[in-house]
């Protein structure tokens, strides 16, 4: 039996921070501590990537191609090699042939074949900012200086930039060797189109034949980039004993170890990644780029470290982002508004190696609502852009944005209000997803749609003549994965807690509150800390939102397991037969004595106490969103303010419920930078023009309202706490409530991502 | 980046000489915050820099009843915090609280940003309105220039080998003067201008009538352009809606820009009107004292 249970409160910029008070029938889940990691970060001591300094350390430079699409004809480092303090040059040579197998990274995956020649282009530049050769040298000026000696004579090819160039006849290849999967069957000719999948259910002629109103549309959205603050970073010391050592800031250090492991064809137990603090990743610090460069400069240079750090520009040019896409929706709905029918077809940038995220749009486009008759065609095309990597709720945003759009026009054209509509379509337990996966646990898209609708800010009239509301939901996936932990009971009654989940978002805290829950102590008594790959067993990445729900998973059995030990432990000790423990006190027999004393006592008596946890959940708890923003747009200029933002979030069980209000406006705010300016601009040459944040429009704090936020707790059955992942589906319905907000208050509807201030003027003048 | 002399000047002459010596190989250096970076990016590169910020004249704030003498080499956030400037020359107050955030106010300059000679720089289209003389120093001794004819092409300004710019003088203000500088930019922060426009104008005592105007507009050209008709149009005609917008009219033809990725032809030349006329009536409500306008420069909150 599902229970719904909603905690709602809307945070502002200008009340006090929330009360932290543990949830009902918890003493610490709920409550807001202070993250372990806090000091350090505000007062600037926490190491990042960038700040790893080692005795002999040698600074890398990465030379990368000017043109978009080219066949590499030569290189020539000699020059660079003659440079005084030059220590090392590597090219694509000198990799080792890649296996041609597809390697799974949780959040995406990837043919080994492809991710060597990312990192380092073997026969053809695929992009503009497409890594060549590197450099490794006794300072950066002399890394820089020496990759400008490097002669590569290139043969220009003409670019492909777009779905349509890639899929016209007689299109430029990109890969001579891709060959299409059309529906599991390979295709004979060479090709962009690396694969066409379809889900399919009932019966669409006749869903479409039975609607009173069907409206089709076709969308457009550019490539956009995660945007972490952190640029990338790799050092690695190749010591001569054939043991390599990376420090690397990325969201999992064993998806580092798999990856450099298999480019290199280097044994996963001769490599140890050391993780650094990491300043965002946003699923784009899963792949790599930099850390097997610095391996293959530190074996040349005679086991020295070496360091490489992308520019911002280098960042925007070669790194992330995703995909952009061309999308169709065909939706039918009878008089009362409820959809009989839906066809989707994704047309999906994967940038220069397949892989694009059009697989998890297939799922999310229209997954918050029950369908009957639905049909969705997923097409996944490589292009010369870089090649797409993980973004949070990947692939998601771009079709929410096409589905939540025909949704409203639905709504329009029938007078239905536009959170009803969705009330009467929305998915519910039981319910299947566009690919026939089952709802079988509660889910919470009504409860938020809901929340929405009784929200004050819904509630609140609009004021002014260009003024426009827009509603929209989401759906993501989310996931399990593996992970492990170890936790050690300290003889002063501390424990330490090592895990492997590199800490994003104030991960350590939600997972020592989870342990500390368990065993019944103090937050403050447990000392989280991320271990590299030889402390602890296998851990997937932190991505996605697997983390809080996995992880957390690993530390409640811990506490459990450690409870139980102590408890056996006291039970011979003081030779009772049962031990109980309530309130911060164990007692057996005439027996009461305090946590701490308990873990003086065990340590005085007998050997140290130590457990462990490993985990790989199959089931986890999907993630649903409804959002709601207000937009005013200036008249003459197409500028759009985005007055009042308020997003309602299935969030399961808030562990620490600062920290998922904090992932909830993070996703928003990222979604609005998709929705109103950010894009990747490309001049006819295929070269990037906007590399710089000046010119790749993220929002600034002064271009964003504060983000209302509504916790839904419908808590997930299958987790101890009915944690839910909370990362993601929060940026997928942003740009569909503001694309439907800037529809109402303009009184046309525009088919195109970004919304910026020009193609808005073009659409008021229409 | 590559290695450089650097060089503390401490008088003008001092400055002259060292450039002259340098020829085009040397660089003045105010607050650095476009030189430095362009260094860095390599997108230029000198051999020596000559520092102006220990140079008394070029870092004075000297206002007397023949206007505001105004070092070259003063950062913003001086220029911003100063009442008097504030009152007297409005469209200077709007343009260094707009360069950059506060750290760059604490160095950025309104000589740097003369020099630089940006089409889109936001402090030049104010000085233009406020009728700004350019003080010049060289191996030939002084010389003054207009400040509309300072910048000659995107990068590249009116001074010869071994000059240095030494000041800016505004004018006087006198009775019923108002100005304002507004631009766009897709976001509120960080952007570089798609279109910026000053506007100054004089009105008679009773507020009805506009006796001059000045307007002047930044990124749709290939230097800040001064649109002198469109003062002229408005000169002896009453405040209305009708005459601003003639002159808006007339500001969005003289603008002559190019499509790049800021900006397309159509929204810049469409946008060259709209700033002219928001900008006329903010500096029109400076004038007159009144506020019927928002900080943008809008009647209603909308157009
Ligand atoms: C983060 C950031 C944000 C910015 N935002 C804005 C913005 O919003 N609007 C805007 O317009 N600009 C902006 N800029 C650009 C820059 O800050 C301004 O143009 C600034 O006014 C330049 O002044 P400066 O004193 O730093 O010039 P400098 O960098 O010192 O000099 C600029 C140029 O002028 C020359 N020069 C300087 N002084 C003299 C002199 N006395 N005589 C002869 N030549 C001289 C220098 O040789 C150089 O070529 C921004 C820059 C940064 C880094």
């Amino acid at each position: 039996m599902a229970v719904t249970e909603k905690a709602m409160h809307a945070t502002n910029g200008h009340t006090s921070p929330p009360a932290s008070k543990p949830a009902d029938g918890y003493t610490i889940i709920g409550s807001r501590p202070v993250r372990p990691d806090g000091v350090d970060k505000v007062t600037g001591r926490a190491i990042y990537g960038a700040d790893v300094r080692l005795q002999g350390l040698l600074y890398g430079k990465v030379l990368r191609s000017p043109h978009a699409h080219a066949r590499i004809l030569s290189i020539d480092t000699s020059k660079a090699e003659a440079l005084p303090g030059v220590k090392a040059v590597v090219t694509g040579a000198d990799l080792p042939t890649a296996a041609d197998k597809v390697e799974d990274l949780g959040e995406s995956a990837i043919n080994l074949k492809y991710l060597s020649a990312n990192i380092l282009a073997h026969d053809k530049a695929l992009y503009h900012g497409h890594a060549i050769a590197a450099v490794a040298a006794v300072d950066s000026h002399t890394a820089e200086e020496a990759i400008g000696f490097i002669e590569v004579k290139y043969e220009v090819l003409p670019p492909v930039m777009t779905v349509d160039d890639a899929m016209a006849d007689n299109a430029p290849i990109l890969l001579d060797g891709l060959r299409t999967d059309e529906m599991g069957e390979m295709g004979s000719k060479p090709t962009n189109l690396a694969k066409h999948f379809r889900h399919q259910q009932g019966d669409l002629a006749a869903g479409f034949a039975a609607a009173e109103v069907v409206v089709e549309r076709t969308f457009r959205t550019e490539t956009v980039h995660q945007g972490y603050i952190e640029p990338h970073t790799g050092t690695a010391q190749y010591n001569t004993d054939g043991q390599v050592t990376i420090w690397a800031s990325t969201q999992g250090t064993f998806a580092v170890r798999n990856q450099t492991s298999e480019i290199l064809r280097i044994p996963v137990s001769q490599i140890k990644v050391i993780p650094t603090e990491i300043g965002g990743g946003f699923g784009g610090k899963i792949n790599v780029y930099l850390e097997p460069v610095a391996v293959l400069l530190s074996k040349k240079a005679g086991g020295k470290p070496v360091k490489l750090v992308m520019s911002r520009t280098e960042v925007l040019q070669a790194t992330g982002p995703t995909s952009g896409s061309n999308i169709r929706i065909k939706i039918g709905a009878d008089a009362n508004g409820k959809i009989t029918a839906a066809h989707a077809e994704l047309y999906y940038e994967a940038g220069a190696f397949p892989g694009s995220p059009v697989g998890a749009a297939a799922n999310v486009v229209l997954a918050p609502y029950a369908i009957d008759n639905l049909q969705v065609d997923g097409y996944d095309i490589v292009v010369n852009r870089p090649r797409s990597a993980a973004y949070r709720a990947p692939g998601g945003t771009n079709a929410a944005y096409a589905t939540e759009s025909v949704l409203n026009e639905i709504a329009e054209k029938l007078g239905i209000d536009q959170a009803h509509i969705r009330l009467i379509n929305g998915a519910k337990q039981g319910d299947r997803r566009p690919d026939g996966v089952q709802h079988t646990e509660p889910i919470g898209l009504l409860e938020t749609v809901q929340a929405i609708a009784e929200s004050d800010h819904y509630n609140t009239p609009l004021t002014g003549k260009y003024q426009g509301r827009g509603i929209a939901c989401g759906y993501w996936n989310n996931w399990g994965g593996k992970s492990s932990a170890t936790a050690v009971l300290n003889a002063d009654g501390t424990v330490s807690l090592n895990e492997a989940s590199t800490d994003i978002g104030g991960s350590r805290a939600s997972i020592a509150m989870q342990f500390a829950e368990a065993v019944g102590i103090g937050y403050e008594q447990v000392k989280p800390r991320v271990g590299d790959t030889d402390s602890v067993a296998y851990n997937d990445v932190t991505g996605g939102s697997r983390t809080t729900f996995s992880t957390g998973m690993a530390a409640h059995n811990m506490g459990v397991e450690m409870l139980s030990q102590m408890k056996e432990r006291l039970a011979d000790v003081w030779e009772v037969d049962a031990v109980e423990y309530a309130d911060g006190e164990f007692s057996g027999g005439d027996n009461h004595i305090s946590f701490q004393e308990a873990a003086a006592l065990i340590y005085k008596t007998g050997e140290p106490l130590m457990v462990s946890s490993t985990v790989f959940p199959r089931s986890f708890g999907p993630g649903f969103s409804t959002q709601l923003a207000d937009v005013e747009v200036d008249p003459e200029t197409g500028k759009v303010t985005i007055l009042r933002y308020t997003i309602a979030q299935d969030v399961g069980r808030a562990i620490h419920p600062s920290y998922v209000e904090g992932q909830m406006q993070g996703g928003v705010v990222q979604g609005i930078g998709w929705a109103l300016n950010e894009e990747y601009i490309y001049n006819e040459k295929g070269q990037l023009l906007n590399g710089s944040l000046l010119d790749y429009r993220m929002p600034t704090a002064l271009d964003l309202p504060m983000i209302e936020t509504i916790l839904v707790e419908v808590p997930y059955p299958g987790h101890p706490y009915g944690v839910r992942g909370v990362g993601e589906v929060n940026i997928v319905p942003p740009a569909g409530a503001i694309a439907n907000a800037v529809a109402n208050a303009i009184g046309s509807r525009m088919f195109e991502l970004p919304m910026s201030p020009a193609r808005v003027l073009e659409a008021m003048k229409e | 980046m590559q290695a450089f002399d650097f060089v503390s000047a401490r008088s003008v002459d001092e400055v002259v000489a060292a450039l002259a010596a340098g020829g085009e190989r040397a660089r003045p250096l105010s607050g650095g915050t476009d030189l430095l970076t362009q260094l860095k990016e390599g997108r230029r590169a000198y051999e020596t820099v000559v520092d102006l910020k220990r140079i008394p004249e070029l870092m004075e704030i000297r206002i007397g009843t023949d206007g505001l003498w105004l070092g070259a080499s003063v950062p913003c956030h001086l220029i911003n915090k100063n009442a008097d400037i504030q009152k007297m020359y409005p469209a200077l107050h709007d343009s260094t609280g707009l360069i950059g955030g506060t750290q760059i106010q604490g160095r950025a300059s309104l000589g740097g940003n003369l020099c630089n000679a940006s089409p889109a720089a936001d402090g030049i289209p104010n000085l233009i309105v406020h009728s700004v003389t350019a003080h010049i120093a060289g191996p030939n001794g002084s010389r003054t220039l207009a400040v509309e004819d300072f910048c000659v092409a995107p990068g590249r300004n009116a001074l010869q080998s071994g000059e240095v710019l030494v000041a800016l003088q505004f004018p006087a203000p006198g009775k019923n003067f108002g100005a304002a500088y507004l631009r766009f930019i897709p976001r509120n922060e960080m952007d570089i201008a798609v279109v910026g426009a000053g506007a100054s104008v004089v009105l008679s005592d009773d507020g009805q009538t506009i006796q001059s105007a000045r307007i002047s507009l930044g990124a749709v050209a290939p230097t800040p352009l001064f649109v002198k008709a469109a003062g002229e149009a408005l000169a002896g005609q009453p405040v209305s809606e009708e005459t601003l917008e003639k002159a808006a009219q007339i500001a969005q033809e003289a603008a002559k820009p190019i499509s790049d990725m800021r900006g397309t032809i159509a929204q810049r030349k469409h946008l060259s009107g709209v700033l002219t006329k928001r900008a006329l009536r903010i500096a029109i409500d400076r004038a007159r004292g009144t506020s019927t306008v928002d900080s943008l420069g809008r009647l209603n909150g909308n157009g």
